[in-house]
């Protein structure tokens, strides 16, 4: 193998691998932002049922949490990725005998993450629920306001903001378990930096890449989550 | 006495009748008592004494491994976070800069890259590694998964020491000073005491992560529980592979879970009232 310099395999272009990280570093993106409003909204769901006051709400979302957040991630991926399709399979044939079905592990990677996120982010929506005193809802309803708009107009906006610095740390975990999905085959940064160490025998420069990769995805998010923080302090100050 | 009595607030009866939210609770609670149902009958009538012969000691030893791993993991972590928290609260810009890039970068990267990087990627250094003598050592994919995990958790918990430490108050650093104990002894008998109450949940939780985490050293080549559990799926096809590893770890979570639980309760006897 001619010696190649570390900044040839770190150029852009056939010669390189930093385009296929690249690439890599846009699907995690892509997972990881389409996984968020699924999540935020199956853990809003979640929270609700949990403090509601009928008990067999409670326990239907009380199993769910136990189960999705004491598995590992990893194992859930797995159940999914391979067990999907023998379920699907079982209950197509009825119908059609003929078909297979493959799941695509952008879609299995998302549904898991999707599980994952929700059970750890209603935890989160719950503390902030029961952080709004009771008087929010009985003014709510005092004004005339129905159970769903003062859910709306009052609970929900007062809500975010407590859980906001929760919500962060879930987004966090779930940016970093997007690389597992790297292991079903989904070509993500992880996977396309193992396939480019592979290739060059360079393993510790590209994994070093990759570990940048989602370093830099980490101080962007923190951006972000500091201006729309920022943005929803205004707010408060305003009203 | 009945003047209090009449003051304590009863919880609101209970709603009589089919309100939606109930319709709704029984639905899910049936969709679950469902899914578990079909669950169990499909262990039952997929039951194959000969996979069970074959992988059930496989998977007993795969516990051990991963249980091996994880206390490991755990206690070196444990040893490495003091230096860490040390650092952290230091006062040297240097020091407390280092430990922040340390807590910064593994916090910040997936354990799996973490891993990667560790078990791949120091084969890059063999030459070195030989010449110091310590390739033997991260030769084995176990110890690679060790190093990894005790670096990974040493940040989480000198994280988790730094927060119980500095949620002690300053009044107690400086009433033990007016008694005339030096820093050592004040830390081993007045803040840690206090400190280790507020520490044990996050502690607890760093646990249950960890053993929920250490399913990714399947993926380079350890036979730990999840590593068995991929090598009996990959031979026999048969999902029960997946769903026995499953029910495995969300015992032993659970087992956790409960008893951190249970010691907190013992712990704070005398801070309830």
């Amino acid at each position: 193998m001619p010696a190649q310099s570390i900044w040839t395999l770190l150029s852009w272009g056939p010669e390189g691998w930093l385009d296929d990280i690249a690439y890599g570093a846009l699907i995690t993106i892509a997972l990881a932002l389409a996984t968020l409003p699924i999540g935020l909204t199956i853990g809003f769901f979640i929270a609700l049922a949990k403090q509601s006051e009928e008990p067999s709400l409670r326990l239907a979302a009380n199993i769910y949490t136990t189960v999705f957040r004491g598995l590992p991630e990893l194992v859930t991926l797995f159940l999914f990725f391979f067990g999907m399709p023998i379920l699907l399979q079982h209950l197509v044939r009825y119908f059609r005998p003929d078909v297979t079905i493959d799941v695509n592990s952008f879609v299995a990677g998302m549904i898991v993450l999707a599980l994952i996120f929700s059970s750890y982010a209603s935890e989160v929506f719950l503390s902030a629920f029961r952080a709004i005193p009771k008087g929010q809802y009985e003014g709510g309803y005092a004004i005339g306001l129905s159970n769903w708009l003062t859910m709306r107009k009052v609970i929900v906006p007062q809500l975010l903001r407590i859980a906001f610095p929760g919500l962060e740390n879930c987004w966090l975990s779930l940016l970093k378990d997007t690389s597992l999905v790297s292991v079903v085959g989904l070509a993500e940064t992880l996977r396309n930096a193992s396939i480019a160490a592979r290739v060059t025998k360079h393993a510790f420069l590209f994994f070093g890449v990759a570990s940048l990769v989602f370093l830099g995805l980490a101080v962007l998010s923190s951006f972000a989550t500091n201006a729309i923080l920022r943005s929803l302090g205004r707010r408060e100050a305003q009203q | 006495m009945s003047a209090t009595a009449t003051m304590v607030e009863r919880p609101p009866p209970r709603a009589r009748g089919w309100p939606r939210r109930r319709i709704a609770g029984y639905a899910l609670v049936g969709l679950w008592i469902l899914f578990g149902i079909g669950i169990v009958s499909y262990l039952f009538f997929a039951w194959n004494p000969d996979f069970f012969a074959k992988y059930a000691p496989a998977y007993l030893s795969g516990l051990g491994v991963t249980l091996a791993l994880v206390s490991i993991s755990m206690v070196l972590g444990a040893i490495l976070s003091v230096p860490v928290a040390y650092g952290r609260m230091s006062s040297n810009r240097i020091l407390s800069g280092l430990a922040y890039c340390y807590v910064y970068f593994f916090r910040g990267t997936p354990l799996l890259v973490q891993t990667y990087l560790v078990y791949y990627g120091l084969g890059s250094f063999r030459v070195e590694l030989q010449s110091v003598g310590l390739w033997d050592f991260f030769k084995d994919a176990f110890n690679c998964g060790v190093f990894a995990f005790a670096l990974n958790t040493a940040a989480y918990q000198a994280e988790i020491l730094r927060g119980a430490i500095e949620s002690v108050p300053r009044g107690q650093w400086e009433g033990a000073a007016s008694l005339g104990l030096h820093k050592l002894q004040t830390l081993r008998k007045i803040i840690l005491p206090q400190a280790l109450i507020v520490a044990l949940r996050p502690y607890g939780n760093e646990l249950i992560l960890m053993v929920k985490a250490s399913a990714i050293v399947a993926i380079i080549t350890v036979y730990d529980l999840m590593g068995n559990a991929k090598l009996a799926f990959a031979n026999s096809f048969d999902i029960q592979a997946y769903i026995w590893v499953a029910l495995v770890y969300l015992v032993m979570v659970e087992i956790l879970r409960h008893g951190v639980e249970w010691i907190e309760r013992r712990i704070t006897v005398h801070l309830k009232r």
